[in-house]
């Protein structure tokens, strides 16, 4: 494989707009087209299906219909019970965003968003920052309760509660290098394929022959890779699903 | 012992996470089927918590991908 065609190369970000401000650099590169795409993608698409808003959806209708079905039948509020109602918009705009990235990233030649753990941890931030917010806005001082379990016996609290509060600000850190990884991962092991597809056709003979094992390898973890970026955007919305509800709630299921 | 050696032999061992992440995959996915098998019509419902358990599990595996990557790009 030659230098410049490492499965690592897609990764790399390339300046199409040069901008600086106060010394900052601020271009706009692939992953902000990239990002700025998904965006553009995702609204449309959800403001343009729904605009017939008929009774009897059609085909591009009954598609958003799903999916806000999904997030609030099947996500928000199984978890959240009926106070989930007012987070749903925070929810479905991250799931929206992550999936419609994460998608485009799948077509060949783009550029994966979330592949990067910076824009990652960013909206895991995001979730954090919210999280925090509403936990104090709810319960004042009395959301720091979260860090003591209410079952724990008395003489295990200075073990527990470090635990906890470990715990808790470690949330951040997993919740995006889970959807950075996975993403990382896959697109990684496409190219790993290619490559090898690419290298024994060069090879000649017998070998050229052999190539078509890791192309039918590449169209079963590219079918992988459709499965796991719906599922990790879904995972996402889930678990900021699942911090936003013991905000709420603390302990006490709702 | 080489730097670079070392971060090399450290990036392989890197991948031992995936141990757990194999016995956790299988056991999300051995559990859910002898429950299905069980209980037929209670298994559709499980599905969204057959997917996360699934997700959540894969990633423990892939947070050593990063770790090899950190030590081999980071260093």
């Amino acid at each position: 494989m030659a230098a410049g065609h490492s499965p690592m190369a897609q990764f790399e970000i390339h300046t199409l707009v040069p901008l600086s401000i106060g010394g900052y650099d601020v271009s706009f590169t692939n992953s902000s087209l990239w990002m700025f795409l998904a965006v553009t993608i995702g609204s449309a698409f959800l403001l343009l299906s729904v605009k017939r808003d008929g009774i009897i959806p059609g085909r591009m209708q009954s598609v958003v219909e799903v999916m806000h079905d999904f997030i609030m039948n099947q996500t928000v509020l199984p978890v959240m019970g009926d106070s989930g109602r007012k987070f749903f918009p925070f929810v479905f705009s991250l799931f929206i965003f992550i999936f419609f990235t994460n998608f485009l990233g799948l077509v060949p030649y783009s550029f994966t968003v979330t592949s990067h753990i910076i824009v990652t941890f960013v909206l895991a931030l995001l979730v954090f920052a919210v999280v925090l917010c509403v936990g104090f806005w709810t319960h004042g001082l009395h959301f720091l309760s979260l860090f003591v379990p209410s079952s724990a016996p008395k003489w295990i609290l200075p073990v527990i509660v470090p635990i906890e509060i470990i715990s808790f600000l470690s949330r951040p850190i997993s919740l995006s290098v889970r959807l950075a990884a996975n993403m990382l991962a896959g697109h990684t092991m496409l190219k790993v394929f290619a490559g090898f597809v690419v290298s024994l056709l060069g090879a000649g003979g017998v070998l050229s022959a052999l190539s078509i094992a890791p192309l039918f390898a590449g169209v079963a973890v590219t079918a992988l890779e459709v499965l796991v970026a719906a599922i990790q955007a879904w995972v996402f919305a889930m678990l900021t699903c699942i911090y936003l509800n013991e905000a709420v709630h603390l302990h006490d299921d709702h | 012992m080489d730097a670079t050696a070392a971060k090399l032999i450290g990036a392989g061992l890197a991948t031992l996470p995936l141990f757990g992440a194999g016995i956790g995959i299988g056991n999300v996915f051995g559990s859910y089927l002898t429950g299905a098998l069980r209980n037929p019509s209670a298994a559709a419902s499980q599905q969204t918590n057959l997917l996360l358990g699934f997700a959540l599990c894969e990633a423990t595996g892939l947070f050593g991908l990063v770790v090899s990557f950190v030590m081999l790009f980071g260093f």
